[in-house]
């Protein structure tokens, strides 16, 4: 008889005023006898409308039914045929809207948790297993993977079980991309990401850092070198800022610089040698999972109040609800339906406070949200000595303006086949941020597996 | 890990480093500069390439001993290694198509408008070099300089090399007596190239400018490098590190670079200390 309880089992987790002072993961992941209560939730229905939710078809029924026999290595088995990152997506996909969203639990009652038993079975197998996969048989064909983000370790591992020499090209000292440059460690510990990055390489899969493509080599030259096929999973790099007075002030970040300081080059640490400004007063500005990231890091490492500024209200905030709750139980304060015009500076440079303007909603705009239109007079400072700037990201113009006949659009994002990753290039393949803009850890390991499988048949033909 | 072929102390505070690092020597350009760490968990920072050969392999680059991460890597020797050396990032210096040039170095500076220099040279160009330093014991390049140059211009804060005074003092001599640059490449302090702009934009004499400002990935990522150029937002990292100086907020810029000092300072105390420990 299955579980027929309406809720799920709870995430245990740290509690919101001792977690807001460390960087140690916030959900600690479910004990077995939760896991095992949980996967008897599951209804294992025919139809199965949970796998049609996940971007890479993980087969959700069959791996919660391992569970159930207390085969933990078999259902890991069968969540590693769809996906090379189980123990990354157990932790940062939005199950809400993807898998858990189609589940017929949730009719009535909370859908089954299908992502923390995805977790579960991933923790198990890196605490339990250490046998490393079997080496395929090599066949003998070469492709270049470019950035070692969520598409790139994806494409990369795909390519790699089924035999090919794939060499992964990293601009940075590290491979992970957004998973240890972006998603901070009480998220996403970087040891995790670590395990996956050396199960990629026990399957021998060669990872080259300090490489820039598009400087230090470009991707004519990888054809040079004997690769076959090139996948471009570079990501959505250049930040993006609100072109208002005041943002070059000392003090004013891109998320994507204040967390790489905290999460790549460990700024939080005190014998880090990579400085991060102190601050009592933090403003991040914008509403997404990056702005959550930024502001529950900048509470971390020390801020008296952190605000989120947000120019839409609750509503429209596009980051995951669990985000938001969790953000809201550690203390960051929101700043809803405001929208800052104006960051002023002391006499030496440095922020002081910002100026915002109410806002209010009207109709909806193009993408289907209610735009937002500022309140005339409602002018109003919030003391900061910090702005966070989280507004989105365009991909990064150093491959396209060094490869001739790669279409971009223009946003600047290559331009790809959705289902093939096939771009404007014979042999050249794209997907993740770079092609979408900024998205989902997910959806790029979708586009990583697509183009791995496309890239096989050109190649076996 | 990326091997120091040879290190030659140019003066008490300014080293030369001979890299191993053939990928990036293949395609590095006068201009260009390269990110490193010198250990794992350090810093990275961005360092103008100031040589390479192509042959060898080999990126030189020459940096003054300022804060913790410069002074770690002096500490290193030859034959020891640099844990990453990644580039050559930013645009190169556009130098073809100019026929008569002044090349202005200041200080450290200088490691950087030497190849600028030395590239002009090989392409037939008239080089004049107005190189500054605070006095001669800080001098670096001299014989570099001599053997690449049509003029060069000797200056020294205190007197004891070439002449007593400021680069711009050199400068304005040859612009008020008449010398006709097709272009003015200044590289050195942000406040150096603050005056030299100043003044060349009263004789109407383009003027190219090499940023070095506080940088962490140096791909176009961050956006800590970002300054104001023409009142527009740029990245030095990849729309840099060369400027039009006429249109640079040169006060912004310095003002930025402060952002981390009493960090910085904090963390050279606490490098030097460790290292004299280790010399005990």
């Amino acid at each position: 008889m299955p579980n027929m309880s309406l809720k799920k089992n709870e995430m245990p987790s740290q509690a919101p005023d001792v977690r807001n002072k460390n960087f140690n993961e916030v959900a600690l992941g479910y004990e077995l006898s939760q896991a095992l209560d949980e996967a008897e939730r599951c209804l294992n229905c025919k139809k199965s409308p949970c796998v049609s939710g996940c971007p890479v078809g993980i087969r959700i029924p069959e791996f919660i039914a391992k569970i159930r026999e207390n085969d933990f290595e078999g259902a890991y088995q069968v969540i590693n045929k769809d996906s090379s990152l189980p123990a990354v997506c157990g932790r940062v996909c939005p199950q809400e809207s993807q898998c858990e969203q189609k589940c017929v639990r949730g009719v009535k009652g909370e859908p089954v948790g299908i992502g923390r038993l995805e977790r579960f079975v991933a923790d198990w197998h890196n605490a339990n297993v250490t046998a490393s996969p079997e080496k395929p048989e090599p066949n003998g064909h070469k492709v270049a993977v470019i950035g070692s983000g969520p598409s790139g370790l994806t494409c990369a591992g795909d390519l790699a079980k089924k035999g090919y020499d794939v060499t992964i090209f990293e601009a940075l000292h590290k491979a992970g991309g957004v998973l240890v440059y972006g998603i901070p460690e009480f998220r996403l510990p970087k040891a995790i990401v670590q395990k996956e990055v050396d199960g990629l390489k026990a399957l021998g899969v060669k990872v080259e850092t300090n490489v820039v493509i598009g400087k230090t080599v470009t991707i004519d030259e990888l054809f040079d070198m004997g690769f076959e096929s090139v996948f471009i999973g570079s990501g959505a790099g250049l930040p993006s800022f609100m072109k208002i007075p005041g943002e070059n002030l000392k003090g004013v970040y891109s998320a994507n610089e204040f967390l790489t300081r905290s999460n790549l080059m460990k700024a939080y640490r005190p014998d880090s040698y990579t400085p991060i400004k102190k601050n009592d007063n933090v403003i991040v500005v914008g509403g997404g999972n990056v702005a959550m990231d930024a502001a529950r890091s900048a509470l971390r490492l020390g801020a008296k109040n952190v605000y989120i500024v947000y120019r839409r209200s609750e509503e429209e905030l596009p980051a995951r609800r669990e985000e938001v709750e969790h953000a809201k139980e550690e203390g960051i304060i929101f700043k809803l339906l405001n929208n800052p015009v104006k960051i002023n500076g002391d006499e030496n440079g440095f922020v002081k406070s910002v100026t915002c303007l109410k806002q209010e909603l009207g109709e909806p705009d193009a993408s289907g949200r209610r735009s937002p239109h500022p309140v005339p007079g409602s002018e109003f400072d919030i003391e900061a000595d910090c702005v966070i700037m989280s507004i989105g990201t365009s991909p990064n113009p150093l491959i396209k303006s060094t490869t001739p006949g790669l279409e971009s659009n223009r946003k600047g994002c290559i331009v790809a086949d959705e289902a093939t990753g096939k771009t404007s290039r014979e042999h050249v393949y794209a997907g993740g941020d770079a092609v979408t803009g900024a998205a989902t850890v997910i959806l790029a390991m979708g586009a990583g597996k697509a183009a791995a499988k496309a890239i096989d048949e050109d190649l076996m033909g | 890990m990326y091997k120091i072929l040879r290190k030659e102390n140019l003066n008490p505070t300014v080293t030369l480093m001979e890299i191993d690092a053939p990928l990036i020597a293949r395609k590095a350009e006068p201009g260009q500069f390269i990110i490193l760490r010198v250990n794992e968990d350090g810093e990275r920072i961005p360092l103008t390439i100031a040589d390479f050969d192509r042959e060898k392999g080999t990126v030189t680059i020459i940096f003054q001993i300022v804060g913790a991460t410069t002074e770690l890597l002096n500490a290193k020797n030859q034959g020891e290694y640099i844990e990453d050396f990644v580039g050559p990032l930013g645009k190169e210096s556009e130098l073809e198509g100019l026929k008569k040039v002044c090349v202005v170095g200041g200080g450290v500076g200088n490691a950087i408008a030497y190849p600028v220099a030395k590239k002009l040279h090989n392409l037939d160009a008239e080089v004049t070099v107005i190189a500054g330093f605070k006095n001669k014991d800080l001098v670096i390049l001299e014989d570099q300089y001599e053997a690449i140059t049509d003029h060069f211009v000797k200056m020294s804060d205190e007197g004891n090399w070439g002449e007593k005074g400021l680069v711009t003092d050199a400068l304005r001599k040859l612009l008020e007596a008449g010398e006709q640059f097709d272009e003015v490449i200044a590289i050195g302090p942000v406040i150096m190239m603050k005056f030299v702009c100043a003044l060349t934009k009263q004789f109407g004499v383009k003027t190219v400018i090499s940023m070095n400002p506080i940088m962490v990935d140096g791909t176009g990522m961050c956006g800590a490098c970002r300054l104001t150029v023409g009142g527009e937002t740029k990245f030095a990292c990849v729309d840099g590190p060369d400027f039009d100086g006429h249109q640079v907020d040169f006060d912004e810029a310095m003002s930025r670079l402060t952002m981390y000092r009493d960090f910085e300072r904090q963390a050279h105390d606490h490098v030097c200390n460790l290292l004299k420990m280790e010399v005990k």
